[in-house]
């Protein structure tokens, strides 16, 4: 699938913030594709800038105080420069998100339906009866019970899963080409989090859109992923396909985050990995590799350039470390 | 201490009810959600249990009820020997010297007009512990480092600190009275992944060193797996399982269990392409209006006409496991 | 990578995030940059050095008597001209501040203590303590407040110590509203029952862990609050139920000025102006502590630097 052209292709993609403290630097050249039919998983902590770095893609973050830079192509078409007219045509219709918080990301005093019917009608030429049809379509297709009978129902009448799935099924409604997932499941209990992993991947099968999965848990990504790119302090320090960054981690970090995870069940606890220290502050980036303070196998000194690029390491495989050479193995 | 042979806490029959109120301008109905309804367990000393279950299935509120944070409605908790529902004021504020809680929020659980030296000192103030002001800051000092920090940081203020160095900071105040019994709720939960591990280590590390004695309250199985001795299942207000660590985590038996088993994400892509996960129909029925007979019978993939009709005890097996299921009727 | 690591924080790494600065110091920083509340905060110094040194810096004794020299308009001598017994205004606006301020302060002193009181507890214990408090600080609230203040003083008896008593009681059920509402608030955050969890009592609750969470809406009131119960005492004075002849204040001086519009007007232009003034800075600097101590507007400008 990677032969063909990427639907989404981000490209040294900046986005600086200014605050009182300073200007924060909180994603530093990241580039990555996406195909069709395709799951790209965005792991990273909170502070990485994986959320905003999503945001930013959509044109979504207010500027100022945010200023973005590099560039988004979706089909070829840069979505930083169009106009904020041609946004609102590409956003929700060609390309959609799904938030982390359920309960917030709808509102509380429209109807499902309405909330539902109003991205449908904007975006498809369709009937008011024709777009109503439509919704329902879409939440029988997410998995809720008697949708023509939820559709006039408000949002405080779903519980936390389900309203989930209204956001989903209001995220697929103009059958985009990419779904942006910006921790969809983390508020959700696992066996919720299991049905809602399911669907996408279901939704996706049938639909052949590209999926963007930002999340911090490396468990669903184990599951949903087809590549994965870790972003660290605002940079990606290691993409590669699923089975490669979980079999043959090359970035310390990677490392030690997949160490740091318990697994349920397997044999004697053992003690967990656990990395020291905290992520830089943003606003005060060390020059050169932003792991570098908490990094358990740096080289000295530490390399002056910002950021470290990303070197190949292995088929389709590359890591933004300067100790990572292609024999080097850790873990 | 007083050394005696039976468990440090056994609970029985712990329930707590609150009521509630129908919103809406006109008040319609109004009765009571039996968030804890029937729990009994019991935990040895120094060991850990871990207590596990989805959002509202009252686990946290098991864990208030047991310090008496939240006044339980029924049933009895024993700590130590000592009656706990029915003690006094004065006698339950001397017994919290000796339970401690740690939570789930390191950003709300500070208070944020207080040092970190006012923070730790507090439990010390209220039960007259190390008295004079150069004891006191040298206490604080050594519970800074007992939790990795740096024992300057008395005078700093909550602000000033990540999510998990605060939650060092919440460990050390639930250790300044020395208590022997910690219920930590869902410690780790508000944290980033690798922050996580050092709370992990250092929770384990504080038992080896002062035989803490723990229950640990969390969503999240790996990380119950991961430190518990004995793990409880709650779905419902009620426990349905509890078993050693490896026998729950290897052969589970309610059908819950097995399915929340299954659903959680393995950080390993080739086991998780190959497993068979069951994903439950439907949701958590309302605690208002618990189904009858068995509480998990509205979603069980196992559910036969009986478990409508009678609701299982939690039942103990010849192998100490216990399960709360008309499939695994016991050893009566 | 084997190794057992060393986890616990490093120091360098696990520094704090922001340097530490007083908050006393970031509020007033703040003040400062707001153009409206730094004037307000301006004219507050200086009314308040008039209140305590007016009568040092005042030419005349304020109620020295000097008939010859009655009516006379503003002039080097009397840069605010003189009354009709010919006693300077200038001094006599000078000497009121003292009398407002004494006023403001211990009426404001009066409904704070009273209301804050009254709300911790109605909030905290909630229930039929709650509800008895209430109701009473709605009946107090549900009189148009000089009315109220006027009926208190008709049972007391005019005089400038009832007047203060008049306007502290009329004020209780704003503190108190203020105070309730934050303590519904403040009493389910997680803290508190943390510190529940260690044994603190009720007591070492309210007074630690609940007071110090829910001062920024009560400063901001209190400043407010100074202006109502300046304006308040001003207008009492002017009906003739607070300060009373001779001492100077700016109620009564509008009031005797009323006789005089025509051929003395700034006998009551002056102190109206001073009463206006105040008023105003009173309120900006109100406005300008809400904003400052508004912990969501400090909470954006920090976010930003940590956005997820």
């Amino acid at each position: 699938m990677s032969a063909s052209e990427p639907v989404l292709s981000v490209r040294n993609l900046t986005v600086e913030i200014g605050t009182r403290r300073g200007t924060a630097r909180v994603v530093n050249d990241i580039s990555y594709d996406v195909h069709r039919g395709e799951t790209v998983a965005i792991v990273g902590e909170s502070g990485s800038g994986k959320t905003v770095s999503a945001l930013a893609l959509m044109r979504l973050l207010p500027e100022p105080p945010a200023r973005v830079g590099g560039r988004v192509l979706l089909d070829g078409v840069d979505l930083l420069r169009g106009s904020e007219r041609e946004l609102c045509r590409i956003r929700g219709h060609r390309i959609a998100m799904v938030f982390q918080d359920p309960m917030t990301s709808l509102n509380p005093v429209l109807t499902i339906g309405q909330q539902l019917v109003e991205p449908i009608r904007l975006h498809l030429p369709l009937t008011a009866g024709a777009a109503r049809d439509r919704a329902v379509e879409m939440l029988h297709l997410v998995g809720i019970p008697a949708p023509r009978h939820r559709l006039d129902d408000y949002p405080h009448q779903f519980s936390g899963g389900m309203r989930q799935r209204v956001m989903i099924a209001m995220a697929l409604a103009c059958d985009p080409e990419v779904l942006i997932a910006d921790e969809a499941t983390t508020a959700l209990d696992v066996t919720t989090q299991a049905q809602i992993v399911e669907l996408v991947a279901g939704l996706q099968d049938r639909m052949g859109m590209a999926v963007v999965w930002i999340t911090h848990d490396l468990g669903v990504v184990a599951g949903i992923a087809d590549r994965v790119a870790v972003m660290y302090a605002g940079q990606v320090l290691e993409e590669a396909p699923v089975d490669a960054l979980y079999e043959d981690p090359r970035h310390p970090y990677t490392t030690g985050l997949l160490a740091s995870v318990p697994t349920p069940g397997i044999d004697r606890p053992h003690r967990l990995f656990a990395i020291p220290g905290l992520p830089p502050d943003p606003v005060a980036l060390p020059p050169g590799c932003p792991f570098w303070d908490r990094c358990a196998v740096r080289g000295e000194p530490r390399a002056e350039f910002t950021p470290q690029p990303l070197r190949p390491v292995g088929s389709d495989h590359q890591v933004a470390c300067s100790c990572a050479g292609p024999a080097a193995r850790h873990g | 201490m007083a050394e005696s042979t039976g468990p440090l806490l056994a609970v029985e029959d712990l329930r707590v009810r609150f009521p509630v109120r129908s919103t809406g301008l006109v008040r319609r109905h109004s009765g009571e959600v039996s968030a804890v309804d029937g729990v009994s367990f019991a935990i040895g000393r120094g060991e850990t249990l871990g207590l596990v279950g989805e959002s509202g299935c009252g686990k946290t509120t098991t864990g208030l009820a047991l310090l008496r944070l939240v006044e339980p409605s029924a049933g009895r908790v024993a700590f130590d020997g000592t009656e706990v529902t029915t003690l006094g004021a004065r006698a339950l504020r001397a017994l919290r010297r000796r339970m401690a809680m740690i939570f789930q929020d390191p950003y709300a659980s500070l208070n944020p007009r207080m040092s970190i030296a006012s923070i730790i000192t507090e439990p010390l103030e209220i039960h007259g512990l190390h008295r004079g002001r150069q004891h006191r800051r040298r206490r604080v000092g050594e519970l800074l480092e007992l939790v990795g920090l740096s024992p300057d940081y008395g005078n700093r203020y909550p602000h000033e600190f990540s999510g998990g160095q605060r939650q060092r900071i919440g460990i050390a105040r639930a250790l300044a009275t020395e208590p022997d019994f910690i219920v930590a709720d869902e410690p780790i939960a508000a944290l980033d992944v690798s922050i996580q591990a050092q709370i992990m280590n250092l929770l384990e590390d504080l038992q080896d060193t002062l035989g803490l004695t723990y229950l640990f309250i969390a969503h999240d199985l790996a990380a119950v797996g991961h430190i518990s001795d004995r793990v409880a299942v709650m779905y419902l207000g009620r426990v349905v399982e509890v078993a050693d660590r490896a026998a729950l985590f290897e052969a589970p038996r309610h059908p819950y269990t097995r399915a929340l088993l299954s659903a959680v994400p393995v950080a390993r892509p080739q086991v998780e392409r190959r497993r068979d996960r069951i994903i439950l129909g439907g949701e958590v029925p309302s605690a208002a209006d618990p189904p009858s007979g068995c509480r998990f019978r509205t979603r069980c993939p196992v559910v036969f006409d009986r478990c409508s009709v009678v609701d299982p005890v939690l039942a103990r097996q010849q192998d100490g496991h216990q399960v709360a299921c008309h499939h695994w009727p016991g050893i009566a | 990578m084997t190794d057992d690591p060393e986890d616990r924080a490093t120091p360098g790494a696990g520094a704090p995030i922001a340097e530490h600065r007083t908050r006393t110091r970031e509020t007033i920083g703040i003040l400062l940059t707001n153009r409206l509340s730094a004037f307000g905060l301006v004219v507050m110094g200086l009314l308040i050095f008039t209140a305590v040194f007016g009568s040092m810096v005042a030419p005349y004794d304020p109620t020295s008597v000097d008939i010859p020299a009655r009516l006379s308009g503003p002039s080097l001598d009397h840069p605010f001209g003189t009354d009709n017994l010919g006693r300077d205004v200038f001094s006599r606006v000078l000497a009121g501040a003292r009398v407002s301020f004494q006023v403001g302060i211990v009426a404001v002193g009066i409904s704070l203590t009273m209301g804050v009181v009254t709300g911790l507890v109605a909030g905290f214990y909630s229930g039929a303590a709650d509800a008895v408090l209430m109701r009473a600080m709605d009946m107090l609230f549900a009189f148009p407040a000089i009315l109220l203040a006027i009926a208190v003083l008709a049972v007391l008896g005019p005089g400038i110590t009832n007047a203060m008593i008049a306007i502290g009681i009329v004020y209780i059920p704003i503190f108190a509203r203020i105070t309730r509402a934050s303590t519904l608030v403040v009493k389910e955050e997680l803290y508190v029952r943390a510190a529940r969890s260690v044994g603190a009592s009720d007591l070492r609750i309210l007074r630690r862990h609940i007071l110090p969470n829910i001062l920024a809406p009560i400063i901001v009131q209190t400043s407010l609050s100074l202006a109502f119960a300046i304006l308040a005492e001003a207008a009492l004075s002017f009906l003739g139920l607070g300060v009373q002849r001779p001492t100077p204040a700016w109620g009564r001086m509008l009031a005797e000025g009323r006789d005089f519009v025509n051929q003395a007007p700034w006998m009551g232009i002056f102190p109206g102006i001073a009463v206006f003034v105040t008023v105003l800075a009173f309120n900006f600097v109100g406005d300008g502590l809400r904003d400052a101590l508004d912990p969501k507007q400090k909470s954006v400008i920090e976010s930003r630097g940590r956005a997820v």
